[in-house]
């Protein structure tokens, strides 16, 4: 995770030497600069050559044995795919609702567990265990629960005389059976950085309120809240990441169905490339490039503009 | 949330894109090094690998042939390997052996899948081999490559795509096999007075949902002969041939008037063989080689499945969609003795006692692929059922054994009609659009 917090703070590479100081730029440091020589090169081989390369071949109709240059036509095609018109609306449906629940909940359950109650060591394990769980583990353990006739949980509902949904074999409901499960599975990670969040916050603030006789609740909101910003833009930024790239979950449950009714963009791609286009996934893997970075980076200069002059 | 975990999968991914795409990027699949083993030690003895799919009958059939075949080839010795069917294999399939790391002989689809694997480029051609004659037309014709040469060996029985029905209720009810579809309808409507669930769907297993359309393909073929190299040549759609649509439509008919088991969107294909074994359903849509798993899921009830084409328009074409079996193929990067031991293991299927230890894994579901092989007399009934029509000539071969393309995503789309999220007519013209990717991608002339 802490290279992906990285991205959202400023770039590990030293500040630009002033003008007057010595050519070699030593001050900006105390390493040479071809210390960055091992990583610069496995992250060349591994990140920069591929995503290239991945852009050239977006442009081809390639399988394992030869490539023909199309031009634009697989980005054509990728978006005149019925499925990713509901992948691309799923996606978003999908990013918004599990990354918003993780925040709220998350956040109930940091200030929870962040007061002083029995048990709270082991209640912020419990919490937190989900997240240690393999995705696909936990994708085909509920899938079993959220049978519509044999699953546990509609006859944990029909004991006490509630019809439960038929969760993921409607398509109408089944991205937002999939997202309660992921936001099952996530939200303990948010909140152990909510957590983070709120012990880092000095009590003298909370002590200074109490004598100015603030309730609790507006201790919450005008000094909680405030001050732990810069985890909300953490979980915000990761979740939101997270739930547009969403795929392992989706697959493990629905394999994108019932049809495409649960298809993300994620999904659609892998779909494709299961299928042999290989040139039109790679197109669909650019698209979610973009439109990820379309969102995260603009956002993440949003929820970041304040921090300096905290 | 889980962002680290999400990080090395993009990780492995890009690692896993770089692989292919140097691979991609012209290296000879020669050139990676042969695989070879070190097990040069004595003089004549050879070790080949046979790669064929897990399935608890693939694995049984693949033990039980090793076993055989050692025993009339002691030089040689057989390596079981196996992998995963569906999608999932195929791509296991291209990527070994454009790394030239395929075993020796491996079991894998004739028809539109064999096409994609370029067995031009890929494969040792099988024409000059001595049991060429004694194997059945449709499967040769469907094993061939586009340069008109054999490139596979036999593996497998033939099987039907129709309907499997429960033949105690047919007995209880009075009923007759349907010849055409307004019969079948009717029979649907009297099983529910019944109260039995007239038709099994199981869209827990999706590629169980596509037999309305691909088991119809008789009836298509029996009103537009020239269907398939129209279709190839991107001439005639689905979506704009009445009798290519009727199998979309006929999904449409049977979901609104109801007929469909309750738990038809969640049930896997093991519920769905269970069903029309015990009763609980009459009819299941299906490949009859399904029916080598009734003893597994419901003892004693392999007598009680029969099985009959779907019906189309008229009775007097009432026939059988058929699957001609699987192919055995030896990779092109096989050579000398290991060659020489490969198709002696590709020839010893076309023998009776490469059959028989066939059948010991996987009970047959039709007639043997070659004419040196007999049926064991213990077959069931389903089985006796789908000879009788191939037997009579009232039997041709799937689409996809007649046309190089196939859309990936017809399941789905299957699926899409039966839970009513499209109408039949919307799902053929998705379907038009799904198979025009398959065959730009196969580069066939009039797609683009």
């Amino acid at each position: 995770m802490a290279s992906t917090l990285g991205t959202t703070t400023t770039p590990p590479i030293a500040p630009v030497a002033p003008e007057g100081t010595t050519t070699r730029g030593r001050r900006a440091g105390p390493y040479p600069y071809w210390f960055y020589i091992p990583a610069a090169a496995i992250y060349t081989v591994l990140f920069l050559v591929p995503t290239i390369s991945g852009w050239y071949y977006s442009f081809t109709r390639w399988d394992l044995f030869s490539s023909t240059w199309i031009g634009l036509k697989n980005y054509q095609t990728f978006f005149a795919e019925q499925a990713l018109v509901i992948g691309l609306r799923n996606t978003l449906i999908y990013a918004t609702m599990t990354s918003s629940l993780k925040v709220v909940i998350g956040m109930l359950l940091a200030v929870l567990l962040t007061a002083k109650i029995v048990a709270r060591g082991y209640l912020r394990s419990v919490i937190f265990f989900p997240v240690l769980v393999s995705t696909i583990g936990v994708g085909m353990t509920f899938t079993v629960l959220m049978d519509p006739e044999k699953g546990l949980i509609n006859k944990a509902l029909g004991v006490i005389g509630i019809t439960g949904p038929d969760w993921l074999v409607n398509p109408k409901i089944a991205i937002f059976s999939i997202g309660l499960v992921d936001v099952w599975q996530g939200v303990g990670l948010a909140t152990v950085i909510f957590i983070a969040g709120i012990v880092s916050i000095p009590s003298d603030y909370y002590e200074a309120a109490e004598v100015d006789g603030a309730t609790r609740f507006y201790s919450f909101l005008h000094i909680t809240l405030p001050l732990a910003r810069p985890a909300i833009a953490t979980v915000i930024t990761l979740s939101l990441i997270g739930g547009l790239r969403s795929f392992d979950l989706i697959w493990a449950m629905t394999g994108g169905g019932p049809g495409f009714a649960s298809d993300t963009i994620g999904s659609v791609i892998y779909k494709q490339y299961q299928a042999g286009f290989y040139g039109l996934s790679t197109a669909g893997s650019v698209v979610l490039f973009l439109l990820v970075s379309a969102i995260i980076v603009p956002l993440t200069w949003w929820l970041n503009r304040h921090e300096v002059d905290r | 949330m889980r962002s680290s975990k999400s990080g090395r999968r993009s990780a492995a991914l890009t690692a896993l894109a770089t692989v292919s795409m140097l691979f991609a990027a012209g290296c000879s699949a020669g050139s990676l090094g042969s695989s070879e083993e070190g097990a040069g030690g004595e003089a004549g003895a050879v070790t080949i690998t046979f790669l064929h799919g897990s399935t608890d009958t693939d694995v049984a059939s693949a033990k039980a042939i090793i076993e055989a075949f050692h025993a009339a080839n002691p030089n040689i010795t057989v390596k079981d390997d196996s992998r995963p069917g569906g999608s999932d294999g195929d791509n296991l399939v291209k990527t070994r052996l454009s790394t030239g790391e395929m075993a020796e002989v491996f079991v894998y689809n004739n028809g539109s899948l064999l096409q994609a694997i370029k067995p031009e480029q890929n494969l040792v051609p099988m024409d000059d081999q001595p049991w060429v004659s004694t194997l059945d037309k449709t499967f040769v014709d469907s094993t061939k490559a586009a340069d008109g040469k054999l490139y596979g060996g036999p593996w497998g029985t033939m099987q039907g795509g129709g309907v499997l029905y429960h033949i105690p209720t047919y007995k209880k009810l009075g009923l007759e096999i349907p010849q055409t579809w307004d019969e079948f309808m009717k029979n649907n409507e009297e099983i529910k007075k019944a109260g039995i669930d007239p038709v099994i769907q199981s869209y827990g297993e999706t590629w169980t949902s596509q037999l309305f359309v691909l088991g119809d393909y008789h009836n298509v073929e029996a009103q537009v002969p020239d269907f398939a190299a129209q279709y190839t040549a991107g001439k005639m759609k689905y979506a704009n041939t009445p009798a290519a649509l009727e199998g979309f439509k006929h999904i449409q008919q049977v979901q609104e008037a109801g007929y469909f088991n309750k738990n038809y969107r969640s049930a896997e294909l093991n519920d769905g063989i269970k069903m029309v074994a015990e009763g609980k359903g009459v009819h299941y849509p299906q490949l009859g080689g399904v029916t080598a798993n009734i003893e597994n899921v419901a003892p004693g009830k392999s007598n009680d499945v029969g099985f009959f084409p779907l019906p189309g328009n008229d009775p007097a074409t009432f026939g059988l969609t058929v699957w001609p079996g699987a192919g055995l193929y030896i990779p092109k990067t096989v050579e000398g003795d290991k060659l020489d031991a490969a198709k002696k293991f590709v020839e010893f299927m076309t023998t009776q006692p490469g059959c028989d230890a066939l059948a010991k894994g996987s009970p047959p579901t039709g007639p043997f692929l070659t004419s040196n092989c007999k049926l064991p007399s213990d077959v069931s009934q389903a089985a006796k059922d789908t000879q009788s029509y191939i037997e009579s000539g009232k039997a041709s071969p799937a689409l996809e054994f007649k046309s190089p393309i196939k859309g990936p995503a017809l399941e789905q789309i299957c699926i899409q009609v039966g839970t009513r999220q499209v109408s039949g007519e919307k799902g053929a013209a998705l379907y038009d659009e799904d198979v025009k990717k398959q065959a730009q991608q196969l580069g066939l002339p009039g797609w683009e």
